[in-house]
């Protein structure tokens, strides 16, 4: 394999995703490099979750695959696939926390099934993430005693347990304010360039996707396709599409005018 | 990349400039066995101290969470002991890092103390919350008894469909268990009358024992117990989850009142389908007693059928049936109450969920033994 074959962390070759017969994607493509933050946007229901609950093994696609570091994730072995997951962090939308644990348990229970650490160590790890998202001193915390925007970091730190090599964020920005929701886009930043892992962020808050985006895929829910692909900012000055345009401005003035709204 | 990961090594000097230099060589992957902070504390206390802590990673290959614990604890320890951390000896992604874990400061007022309050206060805690736990009860039938009448006046906001729609959850779904259960209680009731009967050879008394008993008694509190578990936990889980999901919340910022909107319909349903449930209950009970009689203990059928029609006289029989209706009561209020005083978590659902079915027996068997004081005291 060449250097810059080996640069390539994830590709998406030719996915289609499917509920049942019905088909909600087709002809999705893209290259993902090490150390990249790409961003998945598009209009409310075009099936950004979709395509993540794809990436993260939650949904098998109809057809094409996803290749982590060069190998097939979904046609290999269900043990291949494990190893997979395992260098995988998700965040999800609300935190999904297990809510009959407190913080530090909630980070220290893969820490505890797939590590030899002990109990004192894991209780270090834990506290050094939940640190690492700015909620030192929550450690017994139990879910429901924080804040929306609390979970949703905890999540963050519940994600980063085991050292992921790719870290997927659902919606990070969703309910947050403003400030929190910039914050939340530096801390994603600074973890990249510390970790070097690489993120996959689903979101359509514009200046996220301006903020921290490398490289991003639009999907469209008319056309059942991905629309564009790229630097969202190069998207936005470059791109031909008026309706990615529309998007990438909100639809505001600067944009040409289009007859196609939004769909709701 | 996938090379044998070698030990993590951690060397103590002191260097010229009277600071403490942290050699770390090695792989430093989070797992058991990597080098701790005590070498480090130990050498500060024998070595009389230090100005400052630095590293030397020349020797460091890969790493993770396992270094970042380490550094980590160093800073705090140099932090206690007013030492000079030299961040910038460090690799710029595990500075980073630390900095990183360093601008929000430690909230103080976050950490939980867990204080042990004396035992007086702990009881009296516990009675009270107690206490507050009957008041809500008492509060939650109040309410279900201003649902109801204004129900009768035609003026509380439900929807009948909703209504209509439990009732067919609970009562022809349950036929089933409710037929299974009867069946055999018909059965043990036969079996254990008629080897206790054929002894003063009045094995005729079986139908008098299967028809008194089955009518008065195990018909109801069997259907009672049934539904209470199938039904009464649906309610809990049900409205806990919508408690959960905030649905309740919504129902209120609405206007509507969620005894009314959900509790209503449920218990219309119970006091609809319950006494229904009870003559079904009965009626198979008697036939699971009627085949052991004529199949084992040689009685006619029809001196059997005659004996119980003899026997039910239409007081137990009605007694049956209100018990039935009662208990209905006793579970739809049960179970929504539990439902709707759920906490806002999964677990809480589930604890909801049993205490709908725990309390809802005990009440059920509980008024049935108060209903057998007032029938004994009327001479029914």
């Amino acid at each position: 394999m060449s250097a810059a074959a080996n640069d390539i962390k994830i590709e998406i070759r030719d996915l289609t995703m499917a509920y049942g017969s019905f088909i909600v994607m087709r002809g999705i493509n893209a290259r993902i490099k090490s150390g990249e933050i790409f961003i998945i946007m598009g209009g409310s229901g075009c099936g950004k979750s979709t395509l993540l609950r794809q990436m993260i093994g939650l949904k098998e696609p109809a057809q094409g695959d996803i290749f982590y570091d060069g190998v097939p994730f979904w046609k290999s072995s269900d043990q291949a696939r494990q190893k997979s997951l395992r260098s995988f962090g998700v965040a999800f939308q609300g935190g999904a926390l297990w809510s009959s644990m407190t913080l530090a348990e909630n980070i220290g229970l893969p820490l505890g099934e797939y590590t030899d650490l002990s109990a004192t160590e894991i209780a270090d790890i834990a506290r050094l993430k939940l640190a690492l998202v700015g909620l030192k001193g929550f450690e017994d915390y139990y879910p429901a005693e924080i804040s929306g925007g609390m979970c949703k970091r905890a999540g963050l730190a519940r994600a980063l347990a085991l050292d992921p090599e790719i870290l997927f964020f659902d919606e990070p920005s969703a309910g947050l304010d403003p400030i929190s929701s910039r914050n939340l886009d530096q801390l994603i930043l600074q973890l990249r360039d510390s970790l070097g892992a690489t993120f996959v962020v689903v979101t359509h808050e514009l200046q996220s996707i301006f903020a921290i985006g490398d490289n991003s895929v639009f999907l469209d829910s008319n056309t059942r396709t991905m629309r564009a692909q790229g630097n969202p900012r190069d998207l936005l000055k470059n791109s031909a599409d008026p309706y990615v345009r529309e998007f990438l401005t909100r639809g505001e003035p600067a944009a040409k005018p289009t007859a196609e709204l939004n769909p709701v | 990349m996938n090379c044998e990961p070698t030990d993590a090594r951690l060397t103590l000097r002191r260097s010229e400039s009277g600071s403490l230099l942290l050699e770390l060589a090695g792989d430093w992957l989070a797992r058991a066995g990597l080098p701790g902070i005590d070498s480090v504390e130990k050498e500060l206390a024998a070595g009389g101290g230090a100005s400052a802590i630095e590293f030397n990673t020349i020797g460091l290959r890969r790493w993770n969470s396992g270094l970042m614990t380490f550094i980590l604890k160093c800073h705090d320890l140099c932090q206690n002991n007013k030492l000079e951390f030299r961040v910038e000896t460090l690799p710029v992604a595990v500075a980073k890092l630390i900095g990183l874990s360093q601008v929000v400061p430690e909230k103080k007022d976050a950490v939980r103390m867990v204080t042990h309050a004396p035992i007086l206060q702990r009881v009296g805690e516990s009675a009270l919350k107690e206490w507050s736990g009957v008041k809500g009860m008492l509060a939650f039938t109040g309410e279900n008894v201003l649902a109801f009448l204004k129900m009768l006046r035609g003026r509380a906001q439900f929807r009948w469909a909703d209504a209509f729609l439990v009732m067919q959850e609970c009562g022809p779904q349950a036929l089933g268990i409710v037929a299974l259960i009867n069946f055999l209680i018909g059965l043990i009731l036969a079996f254990v009358g008629a080897t206790q009967l054929t002894r003063f050879g009045a094995s005729i008394y079986v139908a008098d024992l299967v028809g008194i008993a089955t009518v008065r008694e195990m018909g109801c509190i069997m259907t009672g117990i049934i539904i209470c578990g199938r039904t009464g936990a649906a309610f809990a889980a049900q409205l806990g989850t919508m408690k959960v999901n905030q649905e309740i919340e919504a129902f209120q910022t609405f206007g509507i009142s969620p005894v009314e909107f959900l509790v209503l319909p449920r218990m219309i349903a119970l006091i609809a389908m319950m006494p229904l449930l009870c003559l079904f209950a009965d009626l198979i009970s008697i036939a699971g007693g009627f085949l052991i009689s004529t199949a084992m203990l040689h009685i006619t059928p029809a001196l059997y059928i005659h004996r119980t029609i003899e026997a039910i006289t239409l007081t137990s029989f009605l007694l049956g049936v209100f018990k039935g209706m009662y208990f209905g009561v006793l579970i739809a209020l049960t179970g929504c109450l539990r439902g709707i005083q759920c906490g806002t978590n999964a677990a809480a659902v589930g604890e909801a969920t049993t205490s709908a079915v725990v309390t809802g027996i005990t009440a059920i068997i509980a008024s049935d033994g108060l209903f057998a004081v007032i029938c004994n005291a009327l001479h029914i």
